[in-house]
Parts: C-alpha cells; sequence; structure tokens
C-alpha cells in the first residue's frame, strides 16, 4: 500500500511527494507485529539503495506467506535530488543529512524532515541506505556511532555487510537521520556500500540477503535466509586515512577489498600537461582498503583510501 | 599595509588558489574580518575591498592606534566565485561548514585549516556572511547562544539590531562558532544583498565597522556613531509562512512598520492569475527578514516580523 507521508506544493503545477509501500502479512495485521523501515535516497546521487528497495519487495513477493510482520519502504526521502541528479536537496543547496530532527513550521526540507521522522518514529529496526558519493567506493559497511553501539552493534551483525565501523561521536552529526532516530529510541543502522551515481547489484543482494536474516531475527520473516557473513568490527584508530598531497588524475594500482602492506603503492597521481607523476602514493600500514578514490580527478586533500589496519 | 598569502591551493587545471591576508598596524593582534566563505558573496567581498581602501588610508595618516593591527580576508573562496559556484567547485561542500579544519584532511577541511591558523588568535573576528534562504534582512549583528557571545559589545557596531539565536549542531562547524571557542569575540555582519553590490547597504556595514573599531580603541575615526542597538531573540520573531504554492507578490519591505491584518503578499496562480493566498501579517511589527524568490513553494517561511506593542 503506497502512503504519501508529507507533500509540499511546488510553484507551479506540481506536488512534492516522500512515498512509502507498506508490505504486511496476507493475513491482515494484529497489531503485534514488528516493522522494519527501510529509507534510502537522502542524498540524491546515492543510488545503490534503489535495487535493494526494488529486490527486497521483489523477493517478498515472490514469497509473500512468509511475511509476518510489516515492512516499509521509502525509496526516495530526497525524490528531487534523485531526479535532478543533485547530492542536497535542489533550490536549498542544503545536505539533508544536516537538518534532523526538522521542524514542522519550517522551511520545506526542515518540514519534510519533520515528517520523516514522525512516520518512522517506532519502527523496531530502521535501515537507512547510503552509497558514499561519486568520488569514493566504499565496501558494504555499517557505520556506527559510539554512543549508539551497545544497541546497534547485534543488529549490524545480522545484515550481512563486510565491515562495522564505530566512529567517534562528533556534534556536527547531531543532525542527521540516524543520529534523531537512535536519540530517540528507534535503532537506525547506517549502511554505507558501492559508489555515487551507480548501482552495485551484487552488494545489493548482499545486503538484501541481510536484510532478511534480521527480519526473521525479528520475526518479520519466516522463510528461508542465509547465515550472514561475520564483518570485521573497528573503531577510528584502527582506521588510515590516505589523502592527495597534490592534484591531478589519480590512477589506482590496488583493488578495492584487497590486502596491502606496509610501502605498497596504491596508486599514482599523474600530471596530463606535463607528462609527470606528481605523486606517488604509498600506504603507511599493513591492513586492507575498504575505501577506494572512484573519481579520477583530484585536488590536494581529496580522500584516496581508507584501510583498515 | 602588508600584503600576506594565508593559503594556496595548486592545481592541475587551473591558476592556483590564493587566499590573501591584508594587514594594517603593528603589535597587538586586534580585529580580523573575514569577507566570502562562499561563491556568491560578492557584496561581502565588495565590503572588504572598501574597507582595505580605508585601512590603507588611515594607516598612512597614523590613525591605526599604536600596538593595534587589523587583518582584512576579503574572500577564501576565490575558486567559488570565479565559476559562479555558491559552494565549494568540486564536491559542493561549504567552507563555512569546516572549521576548525584539518590540515591533513579533505581540500575545503585543509582550506578552513589554513586559514584559521591565520585568524584564530585575534581579540575581535568580524564575518560578513549570508543567510541560506534567498531573502533580504534588516542589517544586524547576528550571534550564537555559545555562552561566550558578548550582546552588549555587539552593539558598538551601532546596527539597528543585535540578533541572537540557539546555536544548532550544524552551526559548530562555523567560523563564527571556533572563534568563539577559541576566545575570539566573534560578530557575523548581515546586510540586504548577498549576490549583487548594494552600494548603500555596503556603506552602512562600513560605517559600522569603523565606529566599533573607533568606540573599542583600535582606530581613530570620526563617522556616526549608529543606532542604539535593540537586542532580540530568535525565539520572540514571529514567522509568516503561507500554505499554498504560487508567484509570491511582495508588498512590504525589510524596515516596514506593519499593523496586525496588514496585507504582506500575494500568493498568485501561475496558470489563472487569480490570488490564492493573500498573506495577513498576525501582528502589529517591524518587518525583519522577506524571503525574494518570485515563486515559493507551499510552507515557505516569506516574513519574520518583529512584533511591537505600536498603537498608531
Ligand atoms: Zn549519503
Amino acid at each position: 500500500m503506497i502512503q504519501t507521508i508529507a507533500s509540499v506544493g511546488l510553484p507551479i503545477d506540481e506536488t512534492l511527494m516522500i512515498n512509502k509501500n507498506r508490505l504486511i502479512p496476507q493475513s491482515g495485521l494484529n497489531g503485534n507485529e514488528k516493522r522494519i523501515s527501510i529509507v534510502t535516497g537522502t542524498h540524491g546521487d546515492e543510488l545503490e539503495g534503489q535495487y535493494v528497495c526494488f529486490e527486497l519487495q521483489r523477493r517478498i513477493k515472490e514469497n509473500y506467506s512468509s511475511l509476518k510482520g510489516i515492512v516499509d519502504v521509502y525509496p526516495a526521502l530526497n525524490p528531487l535530488g534523485i531526479d535532478s541528479i543533485t547530492r542536497g536537496i535542489p533550490a536549498f543547496d542544503l545536505d539533508m543529512n544536516r537538518i534532523f530532527p526538522g521542524s514542522e513550521n519550517g522551511s520545506m526540507p526542515e518540514y519534510i524532515a519533520s515528517k520523516i521522522i514522525g512516520d518512522l518514529s517506532g519502527s523496531d529496526v530502521v535501515i537507512d541506505i547510503h552509497a558514499s558519493n561519486i568520488f569514493l567506493k566504499e565496501i558494504p559497511q555499517v557505520r556506527i556511532n559510539e554512543l549508539s553501539r551497545d544497541v546497534l552493534v547485534p543488529y549490524a551483525k545480522l545484515i550481512n555487510v563486510d565491515y562495522i565501523w564505530i566512529h567517534s561521536s562528533a556534534t556536527v552529526l547531531e543532525s542527521t537521520l540516524a543520529y534523531s532516530l537512535n536519540s530517540i529510541g528507534t535503532p537506525t543502522l547506517v549502511v554505507e556500500m558501492g559508489v555515487g551515481m551507480r548501482i552495485t547489484k551484487n552488494y545489493g543482494d548482499q545486503l538484501v540477503d541481510g536484510i532478511f536474516t534480521l527480519m526473521k531475527e525479528l520475526g518479520i520473516w519466516s522463510g528461508e535466509t542465509v547465515t550472514p557473513k561475520t564483518p570485521i568490527i573497528s573503531e577510528d584508530g584502527e582506521v588510515s586515512f590516505i589523502n592527495a598531497g597534490s592534484s591531478g588524475v589519480f590512477l589506482p594500482s590496488v583493488e578495492h577489498w584487497k590486502n596491502v602492506k606496509k610501502g605498497d603503492c596504491i596508486g599514482k597521481i599523474l600530471n596530463p600537461l606535463t607528462g609527470e607523476v606528481n605523486e606517488t602514493i604509498f600506504s603507511q600500514t599493513d591492513g586492507i582498503v575498504f575505501t577506494l578514490r572512484e573519481y579520477p580527478i583530484v585536488s590536494e586533500g581529496s580522500l584516496i583510501a581508507r584501510i583498515l589496519a | 599595509m602588508e600584503e600576506k598569502l594565508l593559503f594556496e591551493l595548486d592545481s592541475v587545471y587551473r591558476d592556483n588558489m590564493r587566499i590573501k591576508g591584508f594587514s594594517f598596524g603593528k603589535g597587538e593582534k586586534s580585529v580580523c574580518i573575514v569577507g566570502a566563505t562562499r561563491g556568491n558573496e560578492v557584496q561581502q567581498v565588495y565590503i572588504c575591498s572598501q574597507l582595505i581602501k580605508i585601512f590603507r588610508y588611515l594607516e598612512k595618516q597614523g590613525k591605526i592606534k599604536e600596538n593595534k593591527s587589523i587583518m582584512v580576508v576579503p574572500t577564501v573562496n576565490s575558486y567559488s566565485m570565479n565559476i559562479a559556484k555558491r559552494f565549494w567547485s568540486t564536491d559542493n561542500t561549504d567552507i563555512n561548514r569546516m572549521f576548525p579544519g584539518y590540515n591533513l584532511g579533505e581540500t575545503t577541511q585543509r582550506i578552513a585549516a589554513g586559514v584559521f591558523e591565520n585568524v584564530n588568535d585575534y581579540e575581535y573576528g568580524i564575518q560578513f556572511t549570508s543567510f541560506y534562504m534567498q531573502g533580504s534582512f534588516i542589517p544586524h549583528v547576528r550571534m550564537m547562544k555559545t555562552g561566550f557571545e558578548n550582546v552588549e559589545l555587539a552593539k558598538d557596531f551601532g546596527l539597528p539590531y543585535v540578533f541572537r539565536r540557539e546555536a544548532r549542531p550544524y552551526d559548530t562547524t562555523t567560523l563564527n562558532y571556533n572563534w568563539q571557542l577559541w576566545e575570539t569575540k566573534a560578530f557575523s555582519l548581515y546586510t540586504n544583498a548577498t549576490d549583487t553590490i548594494d552600494v548603500a547597504s555596503a556603506r552602512e556595514a562600513i560605517n559600522a565597522v569603523l565606529s566599533f573599531l573607533n568606540k573599542n580603541e583600535i582606530i581613530e575615526y570620526r563617522c556616526h556613531q549608529g543606532y542604539v542597538s535593540q537586542f532580540i531573540e530568535g525565539h520572540t520573531l514571529v514567522n509568516v509562512k503561507s500554505n499554498v504554492s504560487g508567484i509570491f507578490i511582495r508588498y512590504k519591505d525589510v524596515n516596514s512598520r506593519v499593523k496586525k491584518g496588514d496585507i504582506l503578499a500575494e500568493i498568485i496562480d501561475p496558470y489563472t492569475g487569480m490570488p490564492v493566498d493573500t498573506v495577513k501579517s498576525p501582528v502589529n511589527g517591524i518587518v525583519f527578514f522577506h524571503a525574494d524568490q518570485p515563486v515559493i513553494y507551499s510552507q515557505a517561511p516569506l516574513y519574520r516580523i518583529i512584533p511591537t506593542d505600536d498603537l498608531y
């Protein structure tokens, strides 16, 4: 059942709608069902979640009788952004993940944010799917604010990701959707995977497998599920960042999610005008490359890779 | 005048980006003035350029007080201005959301760090900045409630209003907020132009800065002392919005005195031309802010009004 959870009139003959699809057991509801919410599309250039929303529902519909709870799917929290290939909210140039919990009386982005929080609150688990950005490729992972680790790590272990990153809290992150929901007692997992503006089907399939495992644990699904991967769990101290020291064209010489040794070449930054190599980048540590630069043009400071020791 | 290169970013495809500071006077770091952090803040660059012209003259005349120095940084984001973008040219990040910066981090974090290490040890910090929504304000000094803010000192600018609002999580990475954490007395000045140059409004801002510096004994300068600033808290303003979208025909300017029931705007159906909403003032008061987009979304904030007890 498709429901519109927020709508705003646009100037010329158009209504902006935030829609969700609710799937419920064929036998109807008795009021005690658990509810999982899948949300994505906060950043209009992150599309990995679009396939997950489709595939999750396709598999549920294929085996509808196994559905024992409520599945709410919100494919586009920022529909104007997705449609116009804009990361933020068009016309406001605002990062939607910096305005939660929003306000009923605020401007359009704040109004919508408050409606979204209102609709998601009370879910037993929310999964907020992001896809890095156009610059970086990420292995399927869950990112958890250290403040909510006790609640979230058990859920995160079920959803079949490769990696769980427990990061320190920062005041600026208090305006994210996940922080707002976790702080009102609605457990919310942030998934990052793939790369902006693309769909990596095998990552999507992997995550959908994991969502079913979590749904089974919650009593929402009674069908067959996979045994989830055992993710690597780490904290900030074990992650090393490699940033470009000069500008140019980055050409990697390692593969994503492969091991590197200290001193291995990660890639080179080339100068197409002079034919010179501006910089050769070496790993400072033994570890595994879980984030790798995807977009070739870099300037000083651009993130090249993150390596988990 | 001393021209200093505060930060330089190399580029393969463009000329390097140079962030420059212009300093005047010698000794104690008294005041730092920062202009544009975004590419559309041309009014802010214009104001700084005029201040540089004036400080240069005052320095020659010996009117910058002994052991006081002033630095002006007209822009920290010439790259975006040169290609008509508001935010950072490649990844669209906002430099004014990157402070205090990180010199080993992403490009805009490095820019913020490069700027901040040059501006963080002044006694006073003044930033010319802009609002995220298109619109006009009564010129004012804007402050966040951080526990460090000094309302009485802000009144020395002599602008009509000193406005204070609650700090929100995303404010903690602005220049103003971090200046305050580093014990600089920081003020943000808002005038009623950003993308265009409004000479009259710029003159008001320039006068406010000069008057502030004169009162705080950093320069010797006779000028209009400004107004007795009125202090207002953000939450006391009355927000006016329309529940419908359409073409926004505005009838009141900033600083207008309005009475309860006065028509502030009409919203017109873009196809039929018929008014679909008449926006009236819910209170007696003074228009502090109005939106100025030609077309609006439903729920869009259109006016903010300072309530008054005006009886006539
Ligand atoms: Zn995202």
